[in-house]
């Protein structure tokens, strides 16, 4: 086949401006066909997220944001026969390779239920084995009155990967930023959770600050 | 301090070709003399700075107040269409020693996937620098654009210097051409991957 | 030539991976397991397919001078619906590869068959161009997913037959480069001896 169509401007033009048009038209009507499709599949995930970190439940969570130091912070609270059983809270420090995003669900009596990795751009074979239960596990019912959070290294409980000190250390800041959300959320008295002791304010937005110095090093 | 961290992880830690593998095809294909491969530098260099200013303005202006981020991608890549061949029709009116330069890269640039790539990445990956991650805004974008395409130079020139001194020995039949160059890529990627940890 | 001959050419004698060197940025970005190699090989065979006929039917339509733009807008189109689709239905395969999804846009390969072939062959032949192309390069970069997995982690397909690490270095940037280089010696090795 030939070209047959001789370039001029007046053809040049046009056929451009179809292309375009078409395309876009086709590019509207799947958008939204998948609109829907792509909104089920990303709730599907939080919803799978916010089920792994929180102990048992009853209906929708709840979701919420909150401001702590300075930042804000989304989070899901969940609750069973009335009474609140916990919060999913999305919190994010920065690893190895970059952000390190994860979900920590703390129950009432502010201890971490478990911790799952939403996003995390680690080291394959290093510090991308923080998804892993070898490491992950170490936070599953962790009791921040009875454990230090921070690496073995740093004086705390927590076995760091091996070679990856840094998405370790991410790791537990992270969790630690989730704990300062629990207080502040329910120092806020959003829930009718009772506060913990230990939980003032200086503390909860002190941290970040404190931490960063321990990053660069 | 944020803009050295930004420059420092787009150089060497980050880097476009060796660690993000963005823009392979000219680091393989005009690499096998020094003076092109500057010329490649430079030719890219400019039309990411440039192509990622218009990009993120395009998104946060057009894009977003309209909702039709969906349209990124078609938009993003005529912009960069166009945005090169206007680079190449004002560089042949106003210096015609730096398009005689340049030129013949321009048009290779198009299809260059690490200027889609940048244009990319500052308006849909969150970056942190020390700090909490956030979207970069306009300034940061451009510094991290500008940074990239340095990093781009500088992997490409280190690259083309080596393979100049590979040329003048003997290589075995089957590794002559593209396989040699790119256990040479390796072995750079090896030496870069010693900057990682350092943002 | 037969439509069976236009699917199979893409294999070995016009391979774009290995013999034509097409498209690399993917090649060597998405194949750090065998998994993820194939799902990009996939994606690319999709968006180089519907692109290749759309193309085909196309270009007696339009003008000469502004044919690479228009492909372009073409191929930008599809490689979108795939974009939509992907994030609908395999959202987990979409994170994974990121933005070499978008990037499927430059990748010279589609382009490169626009030019070459779709614009002057049917829609039909077109179509069997994309499919053998696109499987030509889903089968090297399932294959170098598959070594640097096998070397780098132990494991083949997400299976894994060793316990602890492998060669760690084939999973990250330098293993990428070096795989590739040795799998492109391989095969020259191997096409030279069929050819004499």
């Amino acid at each position: 086949m030939t070209m047959a169509v001789k370039s001029s401007f007046k053809n040049m033009t046009l056929c451009l401006f179809s292309v375009c048009l078409v395309s876009s038209a086709l590019l509207a009507a799947v958008y939204a066909v998948t609109k829907e499709p792509i909104e089920v599949a990303n709730q599907a995930k939080t919803n799978n997220a916010i089920a792994q970190v929180v102990p048992e439940f009853e209906g929708d969570p709840v979701p919420g944001t909150i401001e702590v130091g300075g930042k804000e912070y989304s989070y899901y609270a969940v609750s069973k026969a009335g009474q609140p059983v916990g919060y999913a809270i999305t919190s994010s420090s920065t690893g190895y390779g970059g952000a390190l995003v994860l979900m920590v669900g703390m129950t009432a009596d502010r201890v971490v239920y478990n911790t799952t990795v939403l996003s995390q751009s680690e080291t394959p074979g290093l510090g991308a084995k923080c998804v892993e239960p070898d490491f992950a596990d170490q936070f599953k019912s962790f009791n921040p009155a009875e454990k230090k959070l921070s690496v073995k290294k740093d004086g705390g409980d927590i076995d760091a990967i091996t070679a990856s000190t840094i998405t370790s250390r991410a790791y537990a800041k992270a969790v630690e930023t989730a704990i300062a959300v629990y207080d502040a959320i329910t120092a806020a008295g959003t829930a009718d959770v009772e506060s913990v002791s230990g939980a003032t304010p200086e503390s909860v937005s002190g941290q970040p600050v404190e931490d960063e110095n321990q990053e660069i090093k | 301090m944020e803009y050295i961290l930004i420059i420092i992880s787009a150089i060497f830690v980050n880097n476009i070709l060796l660690s993000q593998f963005m823009g392979i095809c000219p680091f393989l294909g005009v690499s096998n003399k020094l003076s092109t491969a500057v010329g490649m530098s430079g030719a890219v260099c400019f039309v990411i700075t440039l192509a990622t200013l218009v990009t993120y303005l395009f998104q946060y202006y057009v894009l977003v107040p309209l909702h039709i981020e969906f349209m990124q991608t078609i938009a993003f890549i005529l912009i960069i269409a166009a945005l090169v061949q206007m680079v190449e029709i004002v560089l042949k009116k106003v210096s015609p020693t730096l398009y005689q330069a340049l030129g013949i890269f321009l048009p290779l640039i198009t299809t260059n996937c690490a200027v889609l790539g940048v244009a990319l990445m500052v308006v849909t990956n969150e970056f942190s620098y020390g700090g909490e991650p956030h979207m970069l805004n306009l300034v940061e974008s451009i510094v991290f654009a500008f940074a990239t395409s340095l990093g781009f130079g500088l992997a490409m020139i280190l690259f083309a210097g080596l393979r100049e001194q590979i040329a003048l020995n003997k290589v075995p039949k089957p590794f002559q051409g593209i396989p040699i160059a790119l256990v040479t890529a390796s072995i750079l990627a090896m030496a870069f991957m010693g900057f990682s940890g350092l943002v | 030539m037969g439509k069976i001959q236009l699917i199979t050419k893409g294999f070995v004698k016009e391979n774009p991976t290995f013999s034509l060197l097409l498209g690399m940025c993917p090649t060597l970005a998405t194949t750090t397991s065998a998994i993820n190699g194939m799902s990009m090989g996939l994606a690319t065979v999709f968006v180089l397919v519907l692109s290749n006929m759309a193309i085909s039917a196309t270009a007696p339509y339009i003008p000469d001078k502004v044919r690479i733009p228009a492909y372009i807008v073409i191929i930008a189109a599809f490689v979108t619906i795939l974009q939509l689709v992907m994030q609908a239905f395999t959202p987990d395969i979409y994170e994974t590869l990121g933005l070499f999804i978008p990037l499927i846009v430059v990748n010279c390969i589609v382009l490169g068959r626009a030019e070459a072939f779709a614009n002057k062959n049917s829609v039909v032949d077109s179509a069997c161009d994309g499919i053998g192309i696109g499987i030509g390069f889903t089968f090297a970069l399932t294959l170098l997913g598959l070594v640097r997995e096998i070397l780098g982690s132990g494991s083949a397909f997400g299976y894994k037959f060793i316990t602890g690490d492998g060669i760690l270095v084939f999973v990250l940037a330098p293993g990428a480069f070096m795989a590739l280089a040795y799998l492109i010696v391989l095969f020259k090795k191997v096409t030279a001896k069929k050819g004499e």
